[in-house]
């Protein structure tokens, strides 16, 4: 027999998915706005942030009264405090996207310098991560949360290739230094953004373990 | 369906007090009946005062009734009285109180209890009269202790057995079990705990029991007629007296009606009415003290 | 680890009923073991077989050990009374004595041999202090237990229990009867008593054996389904039944 507790456990994890869903379309979207300077695209993700906002302090709410009324203890308390955690890394994850997109409303038409040769691969990058843990939480999918951990030393690394790149840059042209710190800004996003991926992965491993980067924490 | 949800509608003004006939009728003789019982009783007691004060007198209360003189003095039945009822008690108590906590306390749940209990429950039964006979069968022939206030004694002890055995357990009963938990679960022998917790806890129930055991010593003529007798000697030794016949108030009461001398046998009434009433106020005193040390 | 009391393939019956199935249980001296399960598990039942109150109902049938410090307490060499001055009891409806305070507590010392009236005033004292009550009733030591509050009265069947220094305290659901400013004044006090004496305690409420106990036992149908840390049950049981249990989902 499923409960009333059970029913409002399930609209939190589909309210979690919903928001892992919008962080994925966002995310998808700003690899576009990086590569082809997709202004519409830019505003959209503005736009939706405060959307996502909503969304973040809705499970709030639902995790705070769940916790209040039911007192949740083993799994449904690791679902509780995985959602209240997640929430975080993707909200996080949609604020950079935004920021990207600013940035580069700001800055499209004016850019003159070539574009970092790597920075496209990292959002790729970084986009696929974050698509990977969203899906590693929605299927319990351990092996590939341990995957999505493991990429983000991929990202590190394209973060400092693409860093090197705006640094040469930079020692050739002083003038366009606006543009590199621009690109570099962009970059950092993006790495940040694989970290809040990574994060979301290691919330999911915990939700089914209790288990926190090596660390019984429940 | 349609009808029932329509009486058990809510759109009805609070305001209209209905009249219930039946009810009334209902309180109406409830009140009757117990007027009555208050009529009847306090008719009887006014109508045994009213006929058997004027009787009561110093020389009725002090001397004992003299043949000579033609004089009727009670006194040696009012001590008869005090006597049956002290030695009775004396022996019941203990024995009956004992019974009751080996049945409530220590006897396991069984057919030996219920045997017990059920044979309890008969003697309390048995009409006094029928006690009267086996008392002056076995303690007076058998035993050959003849008309004497302690075959009389030994009679109505196994008359008030059984209520005594019965009120107890019943007072035992209503102590509680956590008590007995309780003390146990510190480490205390079972006799300690009944001793220090639960016969305590019973004393109302034990004394209310010993009140009712003196109203029937008080009231039981039958059974004493052919065991304890009519006499009317004063006693003259404490100890010896026991041996001696000696009708109680009752008992007296009984051959001065037989008799069809009125006059005395009301003024023993008044008396015996005065005496209960005294007991009861006493015992309930004593019960209400030991009941309300611990609350 | 310390082992107060070992619970050795133990088996109970009430009549044809077969109450506690082979129950292990180790219980850490100086550790609050709670007992959890749903009603008619036998939490209850095998909490009273450690001080051998389950001797007072008929037909008990007991099998298998349990050892207080290494001595088989169910030995027929065993004095129940001292059994039962080491492994003391509360129980779940708080239940002084119709006394006085003083005497309540000093009932179990004076059952134990002690007489001595300064002796007796200072053990009152103590376990009063012990139990967290002596500043509420110190004034009134002479007057009826009975007129204290339900949580007071508690914490007097506690300090009671206290007073004939036992070295275990069984408690079974003895919160349960009481509102929760109560409830928590009990549960503190618990904490300090596990400074000095084992405790194991029966209670239906989950947030309190999480709260205040170190190991939990889950017994179920008479059987001792699982136990371990408080914490890893409460967060990670091992068995389905546990989870369910504790999760709500039951049944």
């Amino acid at each position: 027999m499923r409960n009333k507790f059970d029913i409002e456990l399930e609209d939190l994890n589909l309210d979690l998915i919903r928001m892992g869903a919008r962080a994925e379309q966002t995310i998808t979207k700003v690899v576009k706005v990086i590569e082809n300077c997709d202004e519409a695209g830019a505003r959209e993700i503005i736009e939706d942030d405060d959307l996502v906002d909503a969304m973040a302090r809705q499970i709030e709410s639902r995790s705070m009264k769940l916790i209040m009324k039911q007192q949740p203890v083993a799994k449904d308390l690791r679902i509780i405090s995985t959602a209240l955690k997640m929430i975080t890394d993707i909200e996080r994850i949609c604020d950079q996207a935004s920021d990207i997109s600013e940035i580069t409303l700001s800055v499209c038409k004016e850019i003159t310098i070539p574009r970092p040769q790597h920075i496209s691969k990292m959002g790729r990058t970084t986009a696929q991560m974050v698509h990977m843990a969203v899906d590693s939480y929605v299927h319990r999918d351990m092996g590939l949360a341990e995957e999505v951990i493991g990429m983000d030393n991929e990202v590190d690394r394209l973060y400092d290739v693409v860093k090197t790149e705006l640094l040469d840059m930079a020692i050739e042209d002083r003038e366009k230094i606006d543009q590199i710190v621009d690109f570099l800004m962009i970059a950092k996003y993006l790495e940040r953004i694989g970290d809040h991926a990574e994060n979301i992965a290691e919330w999911a491993v915990f939700s089914e373990t209790g288990v926190h980067k090596d660390r019984r924490i429940l | 369906m349609r009808n029932s949800a329509e009486k058990l509608s809510n759109d009805i003004s609070l305001m209209k007090k209905k009249h219930r006939p039946k009810d009334a009728a209902q309180k109406f003789a409830i009140y009757a009946c117990a007027i009555l019982t208050v009529v009847i009783l306090f008719y009887l007691l006014i109508y045994i005062m009213i006929r058997g004060l004027p009787n009561v007198n110093w020389e009725f209360l002090s001397t004992a009734p003299s043949a000579l003189n033609k004089t009727v003095g009670i006194l040696p039945s009012i001590l008869n009285t005090l006597y049956m009822i002290g030695i009775t008690l004396l022996i019941a108590t203990p024995i009956g109180v004992g019974a009751a906590i080996f049945l409530n306390e220590y006897a396991k749940r069984g057919k030996i209890v219920k045997i017990i209990e059920f044979t309890t429950e008969t003697l309390a039964g048995i009409p006094s009269v029928l006690y009267g006979l086996f008392g002056a069968l076995f303690f007076g022939v058998t035993l050959a202790l003849g008309y004497s206030i302690i075959a009389g004694a030994l009679t109505l002890v196994l008359m008030i057995l059984p209520i005594i055995v019965r009120t107890t357990q019943e007072a035992l009963k209503t102590v509680p079990n956590e008590y007995r938990e309780g003390a146990l679960g510190i480490g205390t022998t079972k006799w300690h705990m009944i001793r220090t917790i639960i016969l305590p806890g019973a004393l109302p129930g034990i004394i209310t029991a010993v009140i009712l055991a003196i109203g029937r010593i008080v009231g039981e003529s039958a059974a004493l007629l052919f065991t304890s007798g009519i006499g009317t000697n004063m006693p003259a030794n404490f100890f010896g007296h026991m041996m001696e016949s000696g009708a109680t108030l009752t008992v007296q009461l009984y051959t001065y009606a037989a008799k069809g001398q009125n006059e005395p046998a009301f003024g023993i009434a008044a008396v015996l009415v005065i005496i209960v009433l005294v007991i009861n106020l006493l015992t309930n005193y004593l019960s209400k003290r030991f009941g309300n040390k611990n609350k | 680890m310390d082992i107060k009391i070992s619970t050795k393939n133990l088996n109970l019956y009430y009549g044809q009923n077969h109450a506690l199935k082979d129950v292990n249980i180790e219980i850490e001296a100086g550790k609050i073991t709670a007992l959890i399960g749903p009603s008619g598990c036998g939490k209850s039942t095998y909490l009273k077989t450690l001080n051998r109150m389950n001797d007072l109902v008929e037909g008990v049938k007991i099998t298998g050990e349990i050892l207080l410090e290494g001595e088989n307490i169910y030995d027929p060499k065993v004095d129940v009374t001292i059994l039962r001055k080491k492994v003391g009891m509360v129980f779940q409806k708080p239940n002084p004595f119709p006394m006085s305070i003083y005497d309540n507590i000093a009932y179990g010392p004076r059952v134990h041999g002690i007489k001595n009236r300064s002796d007796l005033d200072e053990i009152v004292e103590n376990s009063l202090k012990g139990a967290a009550l002596w500043e509420e009733v110190r004034d009134r030591l002479k007057k009826s237990a009975l007129g204290l509050s339900g949580g007071q009265q508690q914490r007097l069947c506690i300090a009671r229990a206290i007073a004939v220094s036992p070295e275990v305290i069984l408690m079974d659901e003895p919160t349960s009867a009481l509102d929760p400013i109560s409830t928590t004044k009990i549960e503190d006090l618990m904490s300090e008593l596990k400074k000095k004496y084992t405790v194991v305690i029966v209670t239906h409420n989950m947030q309190q054996a999480v709260r205040i106990s170190d190991r939990t036992a889950f017994f179920l149908l008479g059987e001792m389904v699982e136990f371990g840390k408080t914490e890893d049950l409460f967060s990670m049981p091992k068995d389905k039944r546990t989870e369910d249990y504790i999760t709500g989902r039951f049944g």
